[in-house]
């Protein structure tokens, strides 16, 4: 049952990363790589506000297991990519654009980072 | 010899482009059969291919965190996300590599690429939850951890993805002149 749940979220969150990235793609220019970008942000913020309910809501950990597994194990673990990041980081790098690759590894860092934070942050204000 | 030299040229120029270009080759548009059509961000069939794979390495990333020790018994140190985004970061790295070839991606290898590339490996790793377990580690005052573990995962994440690229250069092999154009066109 557990498995169900996380292949569930984690195949809806793929087919999200897919959409979501590739219309970004099409549109975008320059070397940032803005789809993952976007994609791993997005997935930051959704995955801080479910640990935000968790968190505050005071609800038995039992009871929100299955939520947690579905939205954060499952969704946001499979919309989120850590390797397409890193190779396009590695392919930026090899190109000769080191300045860009670093740039979207920290800024990729600090912004998911801190769309948990605030993504906690705004359950635990709601709450 | 006249294929020898007709092939360079090609080969180098679509290395270099792919170079300067320096993007994941997923979604262009038009079908790699050269047909005009929906992107294949909206095509259902490969759309299928993702959830496929995304749910299986969804799963398999499940499995990485139940099998492998808790953080509360790691010192803090979430052990599964780590595994998975490390082993995930070469594994694409060298498959995407690997899989590449001069000229247009046949329908065969996008499929691959999507079922074991963008839905298995992209659902296998995760950067939410590394985002997530950074946060809670910071606030709860393991400053020291946290830098610990991003350091470490971006670290070692781009050194795994690296060796994964060099090692699928080899054994991709389609383009044994792929090494030699890139030395000579140097920096380009």
């Amino acid at each position: 049952m557990n498995l169900l749940l996380v292949a569930g979220g984690g195949a809806v969150g793929a087919v999200a990363r897919f959409v979501v990235d590739g219309t970004i793609r099409s549109r975008s220019h320059g070397p940032f790589p803005w789809g993952t970008f976007v994609v791993n942000v997005a997935g930051s913020l959704v995955i801080g506000l479910v640990a935000g309910f968790i968190l505050f809501a005071g609800h038995e950990p039992g009871d929100v297991a299955p939520w947690r597994l579905a939205l954060a194990t499952g969704l946001c673990g499979g919309f989120t990519t850590f390797s397409t990041a890193m190779v396009e980081a590695v392919r930026l790098a090899r190109s000769g654009r080191t300045r860009w690759a670093l740039a979207g590894v920290l800024g990729t860092l600090g912004a998911t980072v801190t769309a948990v934070a605030a993504g906690i942050a705004v359950v635990g204000l709601v709450t | 010899m006249n294929t020898t030299a007709s092939a360079g040229p090609h080969a180098a120029s679509w290395n270099s482009m792919n170079a300067s270009r320096s993007e994941l080759p997923t979604v262009r548009s038009p079908g790699p059969d050269g047909r005009r059509g929906l992107p294949a961000h909206l095509r259902p069939t490969l759309i299928g291919l993702v959830a496929l794979g995304g749910a299986v390495g969804s799963a398999a990333r499940y499995g990485t965190e139940v099998l492998l020790p808790a953080p509360e018994l790691t010192g803090g140190w979430p052990l599964a996300t780590l595994c998975v985004n490390l082993l995930g970061a070469f594994a694409l790295g060298f498959g995407l590599e690997a899989l590449a070839r001069p000229g247009r991606e046949t329908p065969r290898r996008r499929n691959v690429r999507l079922v074991g590339g963008t839905g298995f490996l992209g659902g296998f790793t995760t950067y939410s939850a590394f985002a997530l377990e950074t946060q809670r580690l910071l606030s709860d005052g393991q400053a020291g951890t946290a830098i610990a573990y991003v350091l470490v995962t971006l670290v070692l994440g781009l050194s795994c993805c690296l060796a994964g690229v060099l090692l699928g250069e080899r054994a991709g092999g389609a383009h044994p002149r792929r090494s030699r154009a890139a030395a000579t066109e140097g920096s380009s």
